[in-house]
């Protein structure tokens, strides 16, 4: 990585006495953070680095790939476009968060019942969309399914298994 | 990467004192693209980012024939919307054709119109010819690899391309810009909206600094209108256009009486196709007469090398969509 691009707050003289420190509180996996990071600081980051919540994974860094995906407020979006700022009073979901007492979700069961993944790097990413897909109703068909993951990239090209695992979820079978 | 102030406003008058006394602030709203030129690209580098994603401009209501969408509408709400699917499907079409359904979950409309190109000349700050970036250095594009870049409102000064699906369909549609300043409100129709680059391809759209676009209102199709937006891409989903079309037609007994054409993904903005639409009001809906149009349609362009082959395909594209909405096959 380029050299002068860490996190690390580097102090801006700035003759306005603009602060580059936000303060957020958020809900993640249903417990309460509460923040202080750089304002350059994005939702990715502030999960792998800070929270320690490393199973969401960073790919592309860049909104190319898919592999960042978690729910904000319940929506899929891209951690590594979004500023942890803007989660300030949101409930952010990892694929941390998905597994209920112990019991994997329905979505990660499928996941490895169908061989959904090869390599894995992208699969937490292809979890947290599946989750969004389904709730948003675009598992209606395989046509529809694989349209509406389109955003997440295996690049193992796992994704006749991922379709199939959605699918069964979705409760289609094995149709 | 430079730091910045974050801010999130607690109102849309209070968001515009913000940027609008700072030439070093800008708005944030989904982020897509402005954050990917932010923390990624380094392109751009504003003191201050003054969050607006929380303001009320997110309500899409429907008056007086015209549908009217808050600026900080995302993608998926407004793709959602029973009026939009019964009424504008090529709006849905071009707005369910863009990006990825996370993507879409976080863009807003406001932001898709002020979607920035992807020229990768431009996105990267190491190219020392830009002229968008860097006025009066040039343009790195037009000798270099071009493919996704435009071949209408481009010339040696710039061929970045307006990369919006959703945007071919609104100049279409006739849509307008709500636009809220310092100094008040005001409209402006989305085809006077953006600047065909010129000399200065800097100069992207109309807006003063620290105005805030409000809302896009979109005024409906005559009933029994049909309509589509077809995208040409090099993969199936989650690509950017090669080219695209968004058409409407009104047909009554064999006579086109409405025409509607724009193209994306060959235009500096996206481009309203008036000459297309001349030759089709009037005429007799036949393969002839769509050939005609998008023979039209696609004049005086500019090309290099890499993008030649749009010329074609643009008519082509045209030439489909309008087969498709009218099920008129030649």
């Amino acid at each position: 990585m380029e050299q002068g691009r860490s996190h690390a707050t580097r102090p801006r003289p700035d003759a306005a006495g603009r602060s580059t420190v936000v303060d957020v509180t958020a809900q993640v996996n249903g417990n309460a953070c509460r923040l202080r990071l750089d304002s350059r600081v994005t939702l990715l980051d502030a999960l792998r680095d800070v929270l320690d919540l490393t199973g969401t994974k960073k790919g592309c860094d860049q909104g190319a790939c898919g592999t960042c995906t978690v729910l904000v407020d319940g929506k899929r979006v891209l951690a590594c476009l979004t500023l942890a700022a803007q989660c300030d009073g949101r409930e952010v979901t990892t694929i941390e968060g998905l597994a209920s007492d112990g019991a994997l979700h329905p979505v990660q069961e499928a996941f490895v019942r169908h061989d959904g993944f090869q390599c894995g790097y992208c699969t937490p990413g292809q979890i947290m969309s599946a989750v969004g897909l389904l709730e948003e109703g675009r598992a209606g068909s395989d046509e529809e399914i694989r349209e509406f993951m389109s955003g997440n990239l295996c690049r193992c090209g796992a994704y006749p298994n991922i379709v199939a695992a959605i699918r069964e979820v979705a409760g289609r079978g094995s149709e | 990467m430079q730091p910045f102030e974050y801010i999130r406003a607690d109102g849309a008058d209070a968001a515009i004192a913000l940027v609008g006394r700072d030439p070093d602030a800008q708005y944030l709203a989904g982020g897509t693209t402005q954050l990917d030129l932010m923390l990624k690209d380094g392109v751009l580098e504003p003191g201050r980012l003054v969050d607006i994603t929380r303001l009320p401009l997110r309500a899409i209501t429907r008056a007086d024939g015209a549908l009217h969408v808050g600026a900080l509408t995302t993608m998926e709400e407004l793709a959602a919307d029973p009026t939009v699917a019964e009424r504008l499907p090529l709006v849905r079409d071009a707005l369910l054709a863009g990006a990825s359904p996370q993507l879409r979950n976080m863009a807003t409309i406001g932001g898709n119109v002020m979607q920035r190109t992807r020229c990768r000349y431009f996105r990267d700050p190491t190219v020392a010819r830009c002229n968008k970036r860097a006025p009066g250095s040039g343009c790195a594009a037009v000798t270099g690899v071009a493919r996704m870049h435009a071949v209408l409102g481009a010339s040696q000064h710039c061929i970045a391309v307006h990369a919006s699906d959703l945007c071919v369909s609104l100049v279409a549609l006739d849509a307008v810009v709500h636009v809220r300043g310092a100094g008040g409100e005001r409209s402006v129709p989305l085809t006077e909206f953006y600047v065909v680059p010129g000399k200065r391809p800097d100069i992207e759209n109309v807006l003063e600094h620290g105005e805030l676009i409000t809302a896009i209102e979109i005024p409906m199709l005559p009933v029994g209108a049909q309509s589509g937006y077809l995208k040409i891409r090099d993969r199936a989903s989650y690509e950017f256009a090669l080219t695209s079309a968004a058409a409407a037609l009104v047909i009554e007994d064999g006579t086109i009486a409405t025409a509607r054409v724009a193209v994306g993904g060959v235009g500096t903005i996206p481009w309203r196709a008036r000459e297309a639409e001349s030759i089709l009001t009037g005429a007799t809906a036949s393969s002839d007469a769509f050939r005609s149009a998008a023979e039209a349609a696609i004049q005086e362009s500019f090309t290099v090398p890499g993008t030649a082959f749009k010329v074609g395909l643009a008519k082509r594209t045209i030439r489909r969509i309008l087969q498709t909405i009218s099920g008129i096959q030649p």
